[in-house]
């Protein structure tokens, strides 16, 4: 949790959640957790175990659509 | 809720606090089986540090405030100041939990997010939102 938490400090537009599995069954099920820290991306990839910053950072990323065609990498949307 | 040597130690912990951070809760009564025990120790929690307070909403009677702070379960709790809220736990903050609120405020607090700079370079090219689910359990 600990990384998922310093990337949302990082960019408002990461939302961190830490999700207690055993609370909350319905949604532990929808996203098929059977071993803890799992880490669901979007609602879509999800991640299991803890990795190093890099690799878990870079996984992360690997999941979000390409920009748009003609998007400057990094550029702030107008 | 917190044992007293918890408590000793939390207090020395929060004491490397160096600017205030805002525990916003939603509850609800309906949720008796943990939501109560969550509010009990966040109650103790915040009261052991000045820099550190407590908000609690209602979360079937708010529906407002939960939606701007993108509550949609309860019991939940976001670590907020005048910049971040975006992180947030839900359930019962304990164990395993309770270690990486303890990690999120001072994280929130300090401001400094610890990461490398090639990670922070990375993250500043993130222009769509981005949802991190962690499931955890209290061991």
């Amino acid at each position: 949790m600990r990384l998922a938490q310093s990337f949302a400090l990082e960019n408002a537009l990461v939302q961190a959640d830490c999700i207690e599995a055993t609370e909350f069954p319905d949604l532990s099920s929808r996203y098929r957790v059977y071993a803890v820290p799992k880490t669901v991306i979007n609602g879509a990839g999800s991640i299991e175990g803890s990795l190093p910053e890099t690799f878990f950072l870079d996984e992360i990323l690997k999941t979000l659509p390409a920009p748009e065609p003609g998007a400057t990498p990094g550029a702030t949307q107008p | 809720m917190l044992r007293e040597q918890d408590a000793k130690e939390v207090r020395e912990r929060l004491k490397s606090m160096t600017s205030p951070v805002r525990l916003v809760h939603f509850t609800q009564e309906l949720n008796l089986e943990y939501g109560r025990e969550a509010r009990q120790l966040l109650e103790d929690l915040s009261g052991l540090s000045d820099q550190l307070s407590l908000e609690v909403h209602n979360f079937l009677l708010e529906k407002e405030q939960a939606a701007g702070y993108g509550v949609d379960m309860v019991p939940a709790t976001v670590v907020c100041n005048g910049k971040s809220k975006g992180i947030r736990f839900y359930g019962i903050p304990a164990g395993y939990e309770f270690a990486s609120l303890l990690d999120a405020i001072l994280m929130v607090s300090q401001g400094d997010s610890g990461l490398s700079p090639e990670s922070r370079e990375k993250l500043a090219a993130v222009t769509q939102p981005l949802h991190l689910q962690v499931f955890v359990t209290p061991t």
